[in-house]
């Protein structure tokens, strides 16, 4: 593909420059694509490769046919997507209120700045003292627990616990909404005011300028940031792994157990998890950047 | 791309005044105080965690105890040295393998720019625990026993978080590349007579300081709190010795978490003081 250049350009000017030259500029490339050869498609081919096969190396397909009828595996993959989906639901229609009413012109700046600043930092505070936190806050002797057992509200005798699938989406929420104020708030600032003002002159009232042209513009980006925060958390191992002592069933966890040591009984089985794991967030992120792209179309 | 939150300002008064303010006025008071209650149920949300984590860290007798325990660990001391290491040679990697990459697809080799631009956005595709995986196998085998070798498990352990810290880095660099003429520059630089290493360090390295710096802090900020990978590879990196003892302590936990926010929050701190003034650039990576 490269070469296509050098060579239309050689055949003019065969005989002023000697061919060597042409192979100097692509070398500039050489340590970057060695380094991805050897550190992203060395590891990935090995867990494609391994994917397709049984116990004696040979070519099967029966990994990913036992990946959808293993019960542990099923579960841990709804689990994963069902977090995943709750946390990008929630995340994005909060972050997206959130983020209006901050961007909201009757918000004063000195509110507005440092939440958006915080926002910036929030969004990369995940892992182990986001986990941390979360116990200290919500867990058996956290802050707000205990408070409202001085209250009279007992959430842990209510069934709730910091540690399950509830808990963990608590705690993603932490980061999910930040990101989502983040990459919503540019989308947001790029309404123009005389769009609102025209279906003003036109007679519409405050719902149908939401429901005709605002929201209509910004649904891709809605939709393409929703997408991108359910793989953020589809993607997370770290918080979860410190919040539930590895015990929760998450694909994430399950794979941190089967590097650990084969918990699955068959490598091709671990494999082929990592490979699920790589088309879901293949495809979330080309949803992502399908609707980025169209969303575009209006706001720049 | 939009100057932030400048837009809003830019619409002239005189408009407002023009056009009935009085009808732009109505859903604007109501909703006004709504949204400053949610504003305020989202600033709880955010700082209660924190401040849960504070006064946790206080709760020993002498208010300061957690903090002189967590101070005296040895522990905490190489870990939180170990890691910041990794995250410098991380930031060495990664800008002598993206800098010239990228100043080469923007000079010589445009056509390849999709190509790298693709290969730097794979991180979000392979999650960290996908990679981790994948590095072990390869790297860990018996053919190929680098992580065995001394100095084999922190190779590997920088290229990871390399690999990690390509999306954000690479996109940084570029946008810096795109806002200076790279072609010009260099033209008028071989036209001096300057050779290639003077003309990337002294003229296209000092045009993208605010790029290359604040991509540095954020990827020493990731690198200091990074657990998963480090943990896999056995090493002795902070994030999983901040998860070890948040299994086994009370309140050490609690102070050290508190360390680590300062460290991010520095980090974060630094990067909007160097680009301020710039425009608003969104920096996240994937989730831990």
């Amino acid at each position: 593909m490269a070469s296509a250049t050098p060579a239309a350009e050689g055949q003019g000017v065969r005989f002023v420059r000697p061919v060597r030259r042409r192979s100097f500029t692509w070398l500039g490339l050489v340590p970057f694509f060695l380094f991805a050869a050897l550190f992203i498609f060395l590891p990935a081919a090995f867990l494609v490769v391994g994917s397709f096969q049984g116990p004696d190396d040979q070519f099967t397909l029966q990994n990913y046919a036992d990946l959808t009828s293993t019960e542990f595996i099923v579960g841990a993959f709804r689990n994963s997507l069902e977090i995943s989906a709750v946390t990008a639901i929630f995340g994005a229609s909060f972050g997206f209120v959130l983020a209006y009413a901050l961007i909201s012109s009757g918000t004063p700046g000195w509110i507005r700045t440092p939440f958006l600043t915080f926002a910036g930092v929030a969004s990369n505070f995940a892992g182990v003292p986001l986990a941390l936190a979360f116990v200290f806050t919500f867990g058996n002797l956290g802050l707000v627990t205990v408070a409202l057992r001085e209250l009279g509200i007992d959430i842990y005798s209510s069934g709730f616990t910091l540690y399950s699938k509830l808990g963990l989406e608590m705690t993603y929420m932490y980061f999910q909404l930040p990101l989502m104020i983040l990459i919503i708030a540019p989308a947001i600032e790029g309404m123009k005011k005389e769009w609102r003002e025209a279906s003003e002159n036109l007679g519409a009232s405050s719902f149908h300028y939401w429901r005709y042209v605002a929201f209509p513009i910004l649904l891709p980006s809605l939709l393409g940031t929703m997408i991108l925060l359910f793989g953020n958390a589809f993607g997370a191992h770290a918080t979860a792994f410190q919040l539930t002592g590895g015990t929760i069933n998450i694909v994430t966890i399950v794979i941190g157990s089967q590097i650990r040591g084969d918990v699955l009984h068959n490598p091709g089985l671990g494999y082929a998890m990592a490979m699920g794991m790589v088309i879901i967030m293949a495809g979330s992120i080309t949803a992502y950047s399908l609707l980025q792209r169209r969303s575009e179309r209006w706001l720049r | 791309m939009s100057g932030g939150p400048a837009i809003g300002v830019r619409a002239p008064e005189a408009m407002q005044t023009l056009s009935g303010s009085a009808r732009e006025r109505p859903p604007g008071r109501r909703s006004h105080w709504l949204f400053l209650i949610w504003i305020l149920f989202g600033a709880l949300f955010f700082l209660i965690p924190l401040l849960s984590t504070i006064l946790f860290s206080v709760k020993p007798k002498p208010w300061y105890l957690a903090y002189v325990n967590t101070f005296t660990d040895p522990k905490f001391f190489s870990s939180l040295l170990y890691s910041f290491g990794i995250g410098l040679a991380t930031i060495v990697g990664v800008l002598l393998l993206l800098v010239p990459t990228a100043y080469w697809v923007h000079l010589r080799m445009p056509r390849w720019r999709p190509i790298v631009e693709f290969i730097t956005l794979l991180p979000f595709v392979i999650p960290a625990v996908v990679l981790v995986f994948g590095l072990i196998r390869v790297y860990g085998s018996r053919q190929l026993p680098l992580l065995s070798a001394p100095f084999g498990g922190d190779v590997l352990l920088v290229a990871a978080y390399i690999v990690l810290a390509l999306p954000y880095m690479y996109r940084s660099i570029d946008v810096g590349l795109r806002s200076i003429d790279v072609r010009s520059l260099t033209e008028a630089a071989q036209s001096l007579g300057a050779g290639w290493p003077r003309i990337l360090f002294t003229i296209i390295l000092p045009n993208l300081r605010v790029a290359l710096l604040s991509g540095a802090f954020l990827t020493l900020a990731i690198v200091m709190g990074e657990f998963t990978i480090a943990v896999f590879l056995a090493r002795p990196a902070f994030g999983p010795y901040l998860s070890l003892i948040g299994q086994n302590k009370a309140f050490e936990p609690a102070s050290a978490s508190i360390i680590s926010f300062g460290i991010t929050w520095l980090a974060m701190g630094l990067i909007a003081y160097i680009g301020r003034g710039q425009r608003g650039q969104t920096r996240t990576v994937g989730a831990r």
